[in-house]
């Protein structure tokens, strides 16, 4: 009785169980009877049983309760039981088990039975699931099955040997010869085991890769039997006969063929002959060529023959059957990087590709277009490309977007065409390109300074249609601010149709950015810094820019609000210096951008950091305007001392009256130790925790290092008092290079008794991102028997903290 | 080489599934559950190969049924694709126009079959007569 009947009860019952419950109920009542008849000694349905366990596996229940009722039946003497217990161990057990090693004996007797059957049962678990050490024992066994026994042991001995050689790739030597004497063999079973025996063995060791070149002519021979014999009942498959067979010697050839002039030419013609023979109307004899174009292009064969390749890709290109499509645009990929040229023929087709329905293949068609883009034919390309970034699906917009970036980068004709693209892509799609976009247009828009009146009034003008998409108006609300002198002028410019635009029609698209609800908050920032820096270049509307500004004082939101606040100060208390602040922004290179966005990290926290560093000069610019007028008050006034005790945020003060120019040299502001010579200093090699860098007139100053890691340090200033009179309104101030940022915590106290009976401590943290030679200078302020004092010490080596 | 052979109908119940590479069974169900995802829900204008993390997806639909196999990436997708269709014929000799139910009930032949054709990852096979010749001796000496 076969085993499926009482099988196919237990499907019944199973299908018939209406929900997932009630399902998993019924496998358990079989799973429990399945054990307790396990338990029990021999009886008739033990097969039956284990293919229900099979069924039950299948279906994802746990079933390892069944493995040593597997090694059991495999042991019996009778087939069905055997089969089943065969089946079982190879779905059931892997070499991680215990029980696998127990049917060893039984897989080697079973490999020296009489009937070819239970022969190839073994054959095949042994090839499923044999360990290393069941290899190595049974090794012998199926070399000697591989010379002479039936074809039918044959095929699944050479697959078994595959196996073995995966396992234990020393036994690889041992195959050798038999695989060398089994590629003579007729039957296409055994041929095809044997090929793929070899391409294994080939891959493992190169020396046998180097003995079985001298049978490509053999593997020639039998492909030309194949491409030209006649219809063969047995193994043809739409019209070729046996494809899978060609395919697997086309792969042997390749891998034999590899970097090998010899064999390559050997290969050859024969090549030459598939490629022209085989019809390609059905998949059969597509994939014959398939395999057959990927072997011309991983050997050296000649440049007639690479080109046949490639034209049998284009046509594979034009074909109804998208699967052929889309192989053949895979294969193009390979290969545009070595035969640019040969692909570049097939552009328009390529091109065609990116309108197709198929979402796989449009997004090989968009990474082939990618490639194929050069300075000859980026028009006509980037038209296509943008046409189909409006029509793409979402998840490739991004891919695409930053695709077109590259290649407008690359082979731009002009500048005003590149601002163009980039343009276009914003208003498309905006909301996926990298948050970098926005600083490099930026940056390209001041490069070209002869279209900055084209640029401002093709932004206003995207700008009043549509504010949704961020980066666009970030884009142009900066434009807006630097340049809307010019958008207010109209004569100069080569727009087409010159449009009136009037300083309140900018200064109301600029609110509707800072009211909408579609804005984000880094894009509010923008547009308050615009509108702040179009008092400087608007005439009339001053008072209503004051009061945008004075609004933006009491948002919810801090960094607007601290924005609002300094430029109502710039209003207020600066008004002398708001012209020079909010003059027009040198020319900004790739790399001074570069290194502040380092800092920005993913697109997630959008408030703070991206708009900060994107615009060092301008906020920055506005704050130590402000600071330096407290630096000025403290100098003017010591005896009130300032908690904070020093500026915070990058840069430092002047030491001088305010000699300054803020704004139109802003790198000079901030980078105050430029005249100091820059050598770096070595760094002690043994240092003491805590070095003393000033030591005067009885107050010491220490200095020690925590935390050595490049970029952020803690520096723990600790001043003492050795002298006999007390000291109070202790003030320490510090300054840092440019790039190097200073946070000061609050000082432990501000005074120091005498004698040393007491210290004051404090903290300061650095930020040395871009790891220039970090260097200090530290001011010190204090009253001392009722007269101020003043020093100044400048710190160049940092003690390293001992290890 | 051949990863896995998947058979599943349209509701998602796994039919038959064949691992050449050793899988946990934990990792199975959701392995599976990925795969009938990426291929279910695909529309007919589409190819039928899928790149699915690491290793690539052939599969044909067949009335009910999706015979999905999983490849490694040196594999010849055509070469699998006539594969599968290869098997769906040899199935449909052995059981006189195969259906899902028949798959289903006789699960154990279909694993005979599949054993004949695919071993250890790679083809064995391709003959339909050869490929049947070792399960009719087999019925033939169950009715005898």
């Amino acid at each position: 009785m076969s085993p499926s009947v009482r099988l196919q009860e237990m499907i019944r019952v199973i299908r018939s169980a209406r929900t997932q419950g009630e399902e998993r109920g019924v496998i358990q009542r079989e799973c429990a009877a399945i054990r307790a008849q396990f338990r029990q000694a021999d009886n008739g349905g033990r097969s039956h049983n284990l293919a229900k366990l099979l069924y039950v596996h299948m279906l994802g229940y746990p079933a390892h309760f069944g493995q040593m009722e597997c090694v059991r039946l495999i042991a019996s003497p009778r087939y069905n039981e055997k089969r089943v217990g065969y089946l079982g161990a190879m779905m059931l057990l892997d070499e991680n088990q215990d029980a696998s090693l127990l049917i060893t004996n039984s897989i080697k007797n079973d490999l020296a039975h009489s009937s070819q059957y239970v022969q190839s049962l073994a054959l095949c678990t042994l090839a499923c699931m044999g360990s290393a050490e069941m290899c190595r024992d049974l090794a012998p066994e199926i070399d000697r099955l591989l010379r002479a026994s039936s074809s039918y042991i044959k095929k699944k001995a050479t697959l078994c040997a595959v196996h073995i050689v995966r396992k234990v790739p020393e036994l690889g030597e041992l195959f050798t010869p038999a695989a060398r004497a089994l590629l003579a063999e007729k039957n296409h079973g055994v041929l095809h085991g044997a090929v793929i025996l070899i391409t294994e063995l080939c891959e493992r060791n190169a020396q046998t890769l180097v003995q079985f070149r001298e049978a490509v002519p053999e593997l020639v021979h039998i492909m030309r039997g194949l491409v030209t014999s006649g219809y063969s009942p047995e193994h043809t498959v739409a019209g070729i006969s046996d494809p899978f067979l060609q395919v697997r010697v086309l792969r042997l050839l390749r891998i034999l063929g590899r970097n090998n002039d010899t064999a390559s030419d050997a290969m050859n013609d024969l090549l030459a002959q598939v490629a022209t023979n085989t019809d390609s109307s059905k998949t059969a004899g597509s994939a014959v060529l398939y395999e057959t174009v990927l072997t011309v292009m991983d050997i050296k064969s000649e440049s007639g023959l690479r080109v046949l390749a490639v034209n049998i890709l284009g046509r594979f290109l034009l074909n109804n059957d998208r699967n052929i499509r889309y192989i053949s645009m895979t294969s193009l990929q390979k290969i545009v990087s070595t035969d640019h040229n040969a692909v570049q023929r097939h552009r328009g087709t390529i091109v065609d590709c990116l309108k197709d329905q198929d979402a796989s293949v449009k997004r090989r068609a968009l990474e082939l277009s990618l490639a194929l883009v050069s300075a000859i034919n980026i028009r006509s390309m980037m038209k296509e490309l943008l046409l189909f970034l409006s029509t793409c699906p979402p998840e490739l917009k991004s891919h695409a977007a930053s695709g077109i970036f590259n290649a407008a980068e690359r082979y731009s004709p002009s500048q005003r065409w590149h601002i163009d693209t980039i343009l276009h892509v914003l208003i498309t799609a905006g909301a996926d390109v990298r948050d970098e976009t926005v600083p490099n247009l930026i940056q390209l828009i001041t490069n070209a300074s002869q279209l900055h009146c084209y640029t401002v009034h093709k932004l206003y003008r995207a700008l009043v249609a549509d504010i949704s998409q961020q980066p666009l108006v970030q884009v142009a609300c900066w434009c807006i601010g630097e340049y809307g002198d010019s958008l207010l002028q109209q004569g100069e410019c080569e727009e087409t149709e010159p449009i009136q635009v009037t300083e309140d029609d900018i200064l109301d698209a600029l609110e509707t950015v800072l009211q909408s609800h579609m804005s984000s908050p880094a894009t509010r920032g923008f547009a308050l810094t615009a509108t702040m820096k179009l008092s400087t270049r608007i005439t009339e509307n001053v008072d209503r820019i004051r009061s945008i500004v004075s609004i933006y004082g009491s948002c919810m939101d801090v960094e607007l609000q601290q924005r609002a606040v300094e430029y109502n100060a710039l209003f207020k208390k600066y008004d002398h210096m708001r012209a020079a602040v909010l003059e027009k922004m040198p020319v900004m290179d790739r790399s001074s951008m570069g290194q502040t966005n380092g800092e920005s990290g993913g697109g997630g926290v959008q408030e703070l950091e991206p708009t900060k560093p994107k615009q060092p000069e301008m906020v920055v610019a506005p704050q130590p305007a402000s600071q330096v007028c407290d630096l000025l008050d403290l100098l003017g006034d010591p005896d009130e001392p300032s908690l904070l005790g020093g500026p915070l945020g990058p840069g430092g003060a002047p030491l001088g009256p305010a000699g300054l120019m803020p704004g139109s040299a802003g790198g000079d502001l901030l980078y105050l130790l430029g005249g100091l010579e820059l050598t770096p200093t070595p760094t002690p090699a043994t240092a003491p925790a805590a070095v003393t860098v000033y030591d005067k007139s009885g107050v010491v100053l220490k200095l020690s290092c925590e935390r050595p890691l490049d970029a952020s340090q803690t520096i723990t200033l600790t001043a003492t008092n050795t002298s006999d009179h007390d000291i109070s309104s202790l003030t320490l101030q510090a300054a840092v290079p440019k790039n190097v940022q200073l946070q000061m915590k609050a000082p432990s106290g501000d005074s120091l008794p005498a004698r040393s009976s007491a210290v004051v401590t404090q903290t300061v943290l650095l930020n040395n991102p871009n790891k220039v030679s970090l260097k200090m200078r530290v001011r010190l302020s204090y009253t001392s028997q009722g007269s101020p004092f003043q020093d100044t010490v400048q710190i160049d080596s940092f003690p390293t903290p001992g290890l | 080489m051949i990863k896995f052979v998947l058979m599943v109908n349209r509701q998602g119940q796994t039919r038959l599934s064949r691992y050449y590479q050793p899988v946990e069974l934990g990792r199975r169900a959701a392995l599976e559950a990925d795969v009938v995802r990426g291929c279910l829900y695909r529309k007919k204008e589409e190819c039928s190969f899928v790149e699915h993390q690491d290793f690539k997806l052939v599969y044909r639909h067949y009335a009910s049924l999706y015979i999905v196999v999983g490849i490694t990436e040196s594999e010849n997708e055509l070469s699998v694709y006539e594969l599968v269709h290869n098997f769906v014929e040899v199935l449909d000799k052995y059981f006189s126009r195969v259906s899902e139910l028949d798959i289903m009930f006789n699960m154990d032949k279909v694993h005979i079959i599949l054993d004949e054709m695919i071993q250890n990852g790679h083809v064995v096979e391709t003959n339909h007569s050869r490929i049947l010749a070792p399960l009719s001796a087999l019925d033939t000496l169950a009715h005898s």
